[in-house]
């Protein structure tokens, strides 16, 4: 064993760098390398214990610490929000214990930590987009055993998945799975895109940016390398579609952003927002809004 | 198809297999031709079911060789292929029909999408076609199609057993394995299943096996019939033959104790 590097320094509170010790980020790293070498492949890793609950990003926040340089520029956004308290808190909790810069600017970072959304502005080369994952198995619903999954994965045998979509179809007439839509990534491994809306999904495909999956209580890490495919499944006679509003955003006029409902008054009154705050906030500045 | 008639389906030779240093299966042989129904009867823990489960690739033997003709590959043997290797070689040649419909069945899935199952795993991604070869079948198995959209859950068992034969025969398999596909149905509702099959294995041409303990069932359904006793094969003929004229002391105690 080599000795500790250097002294936590004033920059990080005492900390080690980005809060994990280095032999937890070298394990973590090892397991992306391998998630990314397999792209959707699920690599169970040794997940720590984390300073916060389960379900709060444990998952995302190791794969962050362990990826994050000095030289990072880190945004955490929670549901497309820069200001929400996960969002915040996860933010702070890196600029505490890694000393990075941080930004809510979606074009300045290059680090993102996100739970259940992608920026609606394009990611770019060199960017990194980390997930927080609740339930990585695809399959689980369809079958509780971990065991049998593995196997299924194993065959490619995702017949059975499209079950789900054939239900929707049967009782609704369309596909009514909302979030989380399964995807096949690299023409083999069956996906759980994390519950991001339908409306992100054809964001995952061909991404140049790199994208890291991290479930903390499940302990699992999935990638998605740069440029690599990811399709919804479909069936040919009812291709994959994402959802449409029938207004646009209230503050900048956007017709293509994933909006919030939000009831305003106490006679319920709604209006319509983006849910990515950076995005809505950059187009009032440049004065696209009505 | 001539070449069809000359080859068996199915060819077992040798067929071994210990729980332990229990022995259940013991140099056992059988050839099955298309269009032939066999009928394994014998007592119960006798290895008839372990026989159907071995040549079904649900456990090892541990000798012996399951000469398949595939429709893809020719002869293979399913005793040495890895799983993902018989996936590929026999897809959906080889149908097996569970004793309880709840073991074959999703139960908590409409009965469209039990069906659609087996097409959906051999690759099929037209969901129109799927539903439309579903409600055929449905008619087939005599099931009302507007059905369809029912779980099985809300089936009576006749009606889940005949739904676990669709599912079975939607791929159009070359052999299809029954264990006790009638075991729990009332008499009455046993004998329109058993016409039923009988129709459906004459129209679709397909080999059986089916593993009973009804000789009555094994006389209206089967062309030949093999009696097991204590893992091994002591008698084996046509149908008739054997119930008529059995040779073993315990096929004559069989046939003698049906009531």
């Amino acid at each position: 064993m080599s000795a500790p590097t250097a002294k936590a320094d004033t920059t990080t509170g005492g900390y080690n760098f980005a809060y994990l010790d280095e032999q937890s980020k070298r394990m973590i790293r090892r397991a992306i390398l391998k998630a990314v070498a397999i792209p959707g492949y699920q690599v169970p890793f040794a997940g720590r214990e984390m300073p916060l609950p389960y379900g709060w990003g444990t998952g995302g926040i190791q794969v962050t610490a362990s990826v994050i340089g000095r030289d990072d520029v880190l945004k955490v956004i929670d549901q497309g929000a820069d200001d929400t308290t996960n969002a915040v808190s996860i933010r702070k909790f890196f600029a505490k214990t890694a000393g990075v810069r941080t930004t809510t600017r979606t074009t300045e970072a290059s680090l993102i930590q996100t739970r259940h959304r992608i920026p609606e502005t394009p990611l770019k080369a060199g960017q990194i987009i980390v997930f927080q994952v609740p339930i990585p198995e695809p399959l689980r619903w369809l079958e509780p055993r971990e065991t049998m999954t593995r196997r299924m994965h194993a065959l490619a045998d995702y017949g059975p998945m499209y079950l789900k979509l054939y239900e929707d179809i049967a009782r609704f007439g369309r596909v009514t799975t909302a979030y989380d839509f399964p995807t096949v990534v690299n023409g083999r491994y069956l996906m759980s895109p994390s519950p991001i809306p339908r409306l992100d999904n054809p964001k995952l495909n061909r991404s140049p940016a790199l994208q890291l999956f991290g479930a903390g209580r499940e302990k699992r890490i999935y990638a998605i390398p740069p440029h690599t495919s990811v399709k919804s499944l479909d069936f040919e006679d009812h291709p994959f579609e994402t959802e449409g509003w029938s207004q646009l955003c209230a503050r900048c006029g956007a017709a293509d952003s994933f909006l919030d409902e939000l009831v305003v008054d106490d006679r319920g009154t709604r209006r319509y927002v983006c849910s990515d705050t950076d995005y809505c906030d950059s187009r009032v500045a440049g004065g696209s809004a009505r | 198809m001539t070449a069809d008639l000359e080859q068996p389906v199915l060819e077992v030779r040798g067929l071994a297999k210990s729980f332990g240093d229990r022995r259940v299966l013991s140099d056992i042989a059988l050839s099955l031709w298309p269009g032939e129904v066999l009928a394994i009867v014998g007592e119960s823990g006798s290895g008839k079911t372990t026989l159907l489960r071995a040549i079904d690739g649900q456990l090892a033997p541990d000798d012996g060789e399951i000469l398949f003709h595939s429709r893809n590959q020719g002869v293979v043997d399913l005793a040495t292929l890895s799983e993902s290797q018989r996936r590929r070689v026999i897809g959906n040649d080889l149908g097996y029909v569970h004793q309880n419909p709840r073991d074959g069945l999703r139960l908590d899935l409409s009965a469209g999408a039990n069906i659609g199952e087996p097409l959906l795993q051999a690759g099929m991604r037209h969901y129109g076609r799927i539903r439309q070869i579903a409600a055929d079948w449905l008619g087939k198995v005599e099931i009302d199609a507007a059905r369809i959209d029912e779980p099985p859950m809300r089936f009576s068992g006749g009606m889940q057993q005949r739904l676990q034969i669709a599912r079975n025969l939607v791929t159009e398999p070359r052999l299809v394995l029954m264990d006790e596909p009638t075991g729990g149905l009332d008499v009455s509702v046993q004998a329109r299943l058993l016409d039923l099959l009988r129709r459906l294995v004459a129209d679709l041409d397909l080999a059986v096996i089916i593993v009973t303990h009804d000789l009555g069932v094994a006389r209206l359904l089967a062309d030949r019939l093999m009696v097991m006793q204590a893992g091994r094969i002591i008698e084996t003929g046509l149908t008739d033959q054997v119930l008529d004229d059995p040779h073993q002391p315990y096929t004559q105690l069989l046939v003698s104790s049906v009531l």
